[in-house]
């Protein structure tokens, strides 16, 4: 609760600092605030479960692990923030503010105990987004996708909302144990109908905010036209934050009615893994393969909630998340990097880049062999422990085409290694891209972050037990 | 803990080689190369004085280490030797520092990264030959896929992003079978409620049914028959051997494919014996097929270092027909052919590699009567060649008698139809020899050099090697021995 407070306080404050109009305070100011809110989450792990707000928030171990990933997310992602070029239109205080306030949302998101707040926290999250989507305001692209996101994303909002609607008439509550109870109940059997096309409208709702397929479309394009910053916490936090809340929701809320959305649950995993996988095959930005690539993402962290496994599932989604958020930035921040200095998204935009940018290339280097799953790194094992909870379920079939779309992401997660160590720099890339020192060190950090997670998974492997 | 030094030194002096540039790079990384040999025969030295004659598996215990690695998970950094994995540590241990020399002629760019990754894959190759836990074995074995695909990727010839990038796929997408097979034997492993693991016991102590062991028998097979290759999985083999950099079609076909021939003898056949005696016959016929066919390709072959990759591919097939065959002579034969093929290729690259730096091409058909001006290297070439073809006295003939004697033993009409391989290698590598050995002198050859002080030290070693090996092979069978009798205990349960 800590968290909470402390992020929509210090929130408020940090808008205060955009009077100062002095830009070199913003940045150190969010990242201590980011820092302090990282720790004061850390001190609720050792205590007792508390719930706030007549039970609708619990703050419990599973909520402060995977706040404690989205802060640290943000915390490492932040330093990339800045405009290599400043065009002086930038509100940094404002997005600083709203990423903070966003992170109220996703917090929320991970620690509710009754739908309203689900739906609260989403909302706050969004709303968040659909304006950072469109900061680069001279820019078609990030209007045309602030607009996509906004009209796409509310339409999702409404069809949550009817779903939650339909779930509370079939079981007279929006509080999670309850509504379990309610189900099981005998005397609402009749309404068991009203209950699974309420179901069904919320996970279309939670589906679309996570970017799994079939309601996966606006992904592509929206991550397209959002600055590359905040596509790097669509794709990471707001994908955290839409799993954990997920699978919260499938365990305490919905666990009895397991037999209906197995299958449900299923079909959307395997359409995601088959159109994140090829669909990223086929693109030539690099921005774009990243978009597809986290719909794949999507789908296997879907493994994991189809497994419902409980102890097992739960720590795979936590290693998985963690391994993907860390490996996420990384890209984004050396495909930052890069594109704002050479104009460019494309594949051919890295070429040579391990020349002219040893560090640059190696960082994004470890990042795309984590995505891929490729040992010695994080992702590795997040796929083990998530593949292996499902196996253990005895899902083998789900598994071997998992296993097959990983094979399909080695194609294009190799292609960047491919450009940048194995083909000569085009003539007009031969420059060194500038990084700060501080940027170096961070990339470092997330480099050195996900090879710590590949050799020694054991440290993080079994945090709920 | 010798185990977890020689696992761990090859790392750390890569990592030190970063602060080292060009020439004191490449003196640095032989260096540590050389230490890393120095411990593994110190390693052997001392398991040789604890062996009384007929001594047991047991005798190797004290290379075994074993700590938890993710603990929840029942999965323990567990590492240790007997003696098949002392053998190829030592091969591994023996050739990296010759691989590191032979390359002193080139000026790679970027020297310190070169030599870095050699390095690090050696920590792979190391790791892989001594891991006993399944997930760690293939932690290794794709640990060491890593390096080898930089090295090849970056320091190779003109084609090779498209070739590195096949074989990247492919045997990525073969490991991935295995570790398919394992995550379904890990779960199998919780027998009375003893919690799960993936220690080697563990999986050799499993009862499965026959057709369970059936398709784990073909999941597993796939990656290592990927990695020797086994026809027909070998199609990335010729492309990658001959765009490579030498250093790296030498780490390929010395050590690496040997990755393939030790894990059929330790995660294959022990684990899915009834898989084995089931679908055994179909991958004899496979290696057979193997055999003829990179013998037959080869013979038309014009480029050197296409040769010797077809010829690698003809003789790994009779290793694999060996291991196949489940008896102690082939067994020990694949052991012993392991290193003498290890050797022999090594060298036949690096003359290949000095014939193409001094005169400007491999092609055989623009090549002769370099004998003249280079006897020191027409003796050594000799020698090596002639080792390969497995004549008398040499290493060659030791592994393909005792290989052909198992093969024949296991089936006398696939025996017949294996020892052809003989004949064959004789008609393509002595037909290469006279043709670019012998002849009249062309306009590439005329003012050749003789070999240089650096390349012999790589050549001396190996030509003392394969005269050894083929002297006292008993020297080495011996190590291997209890090794293979408790593979074949396993098998024959």
């Amino acid at each position: 609760m800590t968290s909470i407070i402390l992020l929509s306080v210090l929130g408020i404050i940090n808008l205060f600092f955009g009077f100062l109009r002095s830009n070199k305070i913003l940045l150190p100011a969010a990242m201590v605030i980011l820092a302090l809110v990282f720790g004061a989450n850390l001190l609720d792990w050792n205590a007792a479960s508390q719930s706030y707000f007549s039970d609708m928030l619990t703050i419990d171990r599973y909520s402060v692990a995977f706040t404690a990933i989205m802060v640290l997310t943000t915390l490492l992602l932040i330093p990339f923030s800045q405009k290599y070029v400043r065009d002086g239109e930038e509100n940094l205080a404002e997005y600083y503010s709203l990423l903070l306030f966003s992170l109220v949302g996703a917090i929320m998101m991970v620690s509710y105990d009754n739908l309203l707040m689900l739906f609260v926290g989403i909302e706050i999250l969004s709303v968040s987004m659909y304006v950072l989507a469109g900061s680069d305001k001279r820019n078609v692209r990030s209007n045309e996708a602030a607009l996509k996101y906004f009209l796409m994303g509310s339409f999702a909002t409404g069809i949550l909302l009817f779903g939650i609607a339909l779930v509370y008439g079939a079981t007279g509550t929006f509080q999670l144990t309850q509504i379990n109870a309610g189900i099981v109940n005998p005397a609402n059997a009749s309404l068991q109908p009203m209950l699974y096309i309420g179901m069904l409208l919320m996970f279309i709702g939670i589906s679309f905010k996570v970017s799994a397929a079939p309601f996966h479309y606006w992904t592509p394009d929206v991550y397209e036209g959002t600055p590359t910053f905040f596509t790097a916490f669509m794709s990471t936090v707001v994908k955290t934050a839409g799993f954990a809340a997920f699978f919260k929701l499938l365990m305490a809320a919905f666990f009895a009615a397991k037999g209906f959305w197995i299958p449900t649950i299923m079909a959307i995993t395997v359409l995601t893994l088959l159109i994140g996988n090829v669909g990223a095959v086929a693109q030539t930005s690099i921005k774009r393969m990243l978009a597809y690539s986290s719909i794949s993402h999507a789908g296997y962290l879907f493994i994991g909630l189809v497994a419902v496994n409980g102890k097992l599932s739960a720590n795979g989604l936590f290693f998985y998340s963690l391994a993907y958020s860390v490996a996420t930035i990384a890209a984004f921040a050396v495909l930052k990097l890069v594109s704002d200095q050479r104009q460019r998204e494309d594949y051919a935009g890295f070429n040579g880049l391990a020349k002219t940018n040893p560090l640059l290339a190696f960082v994004m280097t470890v990042a795309m062999l984590s995505l891929a799953g490729i040992p010695l790194t994080g992702g590795f094992f997040g796929k083990f422990f998530i593949f292996g909870a499902a196996i253990d379920r005895g899902y083998i079939g789900l598994i071997v085409f998992a296993v097959v779309m990983s094979m399909v992401s080695i194609y294009y997660y190799l292609r960047p290694v491919i450009a940048m160590y194995m083909r000569p720099a085009e003539d007009d890339s031969t420059t060194p891209i500038v990084v700060g020192g501080f940027q170096s060190a961070v990339l470092v950090l997330l480099a050195l972050l996900t090879v710590v997670l590949g050799l020694l998974p054991g440290l993080l492997s079994d945090v709920f037990q | 803990m010798l185990t977890v030094f020689l696992l761990l030194f090859p790392v750390a002096a890569a990592l030190l080689l970063h602060f080292a540039k060009g020439n004191a790079a490449r003196v640095l990384a032989l260096g540590a190369a050389l230490l890393e040999f120095a411990v593994a025969v110190f390693a052997a030295v001392s398991a040789s004085l604890n062996m009384a004659p007929g001594h047991s598996a047991a005798a190797y215990s004290v290379f075994s280490v074993n700590i938890p690695w993710i603990a929840s998970a029942g999965i323990n950094f567990h590492v240790g030797m007997d003696g098949l994995s002392l053998l190829m540590v030592l091969l591994t241990t023996f050739l990296v520092p010759l691989i590191i020399l032979a390359s002193f002629r080139h000026d790679y760019p970027n020297a310190s990264a070169f030599y870095a990754l050699i390095l690090f894959m050696q920590t792979g190759l190391i790791g892989v030959f001594v891991s006993l836990d399944a997930f760690l074995f293939y932690f290794f074995w794709e640990v060491a896929l890593i390096p080898i695909y930089f090295i090849a990727g970056v320091w190779g010839g003109e084609r090779r992003i498209q070739v590195t990038f096949k074989f990247f796929l492919y045997t990525i997408i073969g490991s991935l079978f295995m570790l398919a097979a394992f995550v379904y034997l890990y779960f199998q492993t919780d027998i009375n409620n003893a919690g799960l693991t993936s220690d080697i016991d563990a999986f050799y102590n499993l009862t499965l049914t026959a057709s369970q062991q059936a398709w784990v028998f073909w999941l597993i097979f796939i990656a290592f028959a990927v990695k020797m290759p086994i026809f027909p999985f070998h199609t990335w083999q010729p492309d990658t051997y001959t765009e490579s950099p030498v250093p790296a079609t030498m780490l390929l076909s010395g050590i690496m494919l040997k990755m393939g021939i030790y894990g059929t003898l330790r995660w294959l056949l022990p684990i899915v014996p009834l898989g084995t005696s089931q679908w055994g016959k179909v991958v004899m016929i496979l290696a057979v097929i193997g055999i003829i066919y990179g013998a037959i390709i080869a013979i038309r072959q014009r480029d050197m270092k296409r040769l010797i990759a077809y010829s690698s591919l003809s003789h790994v097939g009779l290793m694999a027909a060996g291991v196949f065959s489940l008896t102690f002579i082939g067994l020990q034969g694949a052991v012993i052919q392991m290193l003498a093929h290890g050797v022999n290729v090594v060298g036949m690259f690096f003359i290949a590699d000095i014939i193409q730096r001094r005169t400007g091409t491999r092609d055989i058909s623009e090549l002769g009567g370099l004998t003249r001006n280079t006897p020191l290297l027409s003796v050594c070439f000799l020698v090596l060649l002639l080792g390969t073809v497995a004549l008398p006295l040499t290493n060659g003939f030791v592994g393909e008698f005792l290989l052909l004697a198992g093969v024949y033993q296991y089936n006398m009409w696939l025996g017949a139809v294996a020892g052809i391989t003989i004949i064959l290698a004789a008609v393509y590598l002595l037909r290469m020899f006279q043709r670019v050995m012998l002849g009249p002198e062309t306009s590439f050859t005329a003012s050749i050099q003789d070999l240089t002080g650096s390349e012999l030290a790589v050549l001396v070693p190996l030509i003392v090697l394969v005269f050894w090996i083929g002297l006292f092979p008993n020297m080495f069978l011996r190590i291997s021995e209890p090794a293979v009798l408790q593979i074949l205990t396993l098998v024959n349960r």
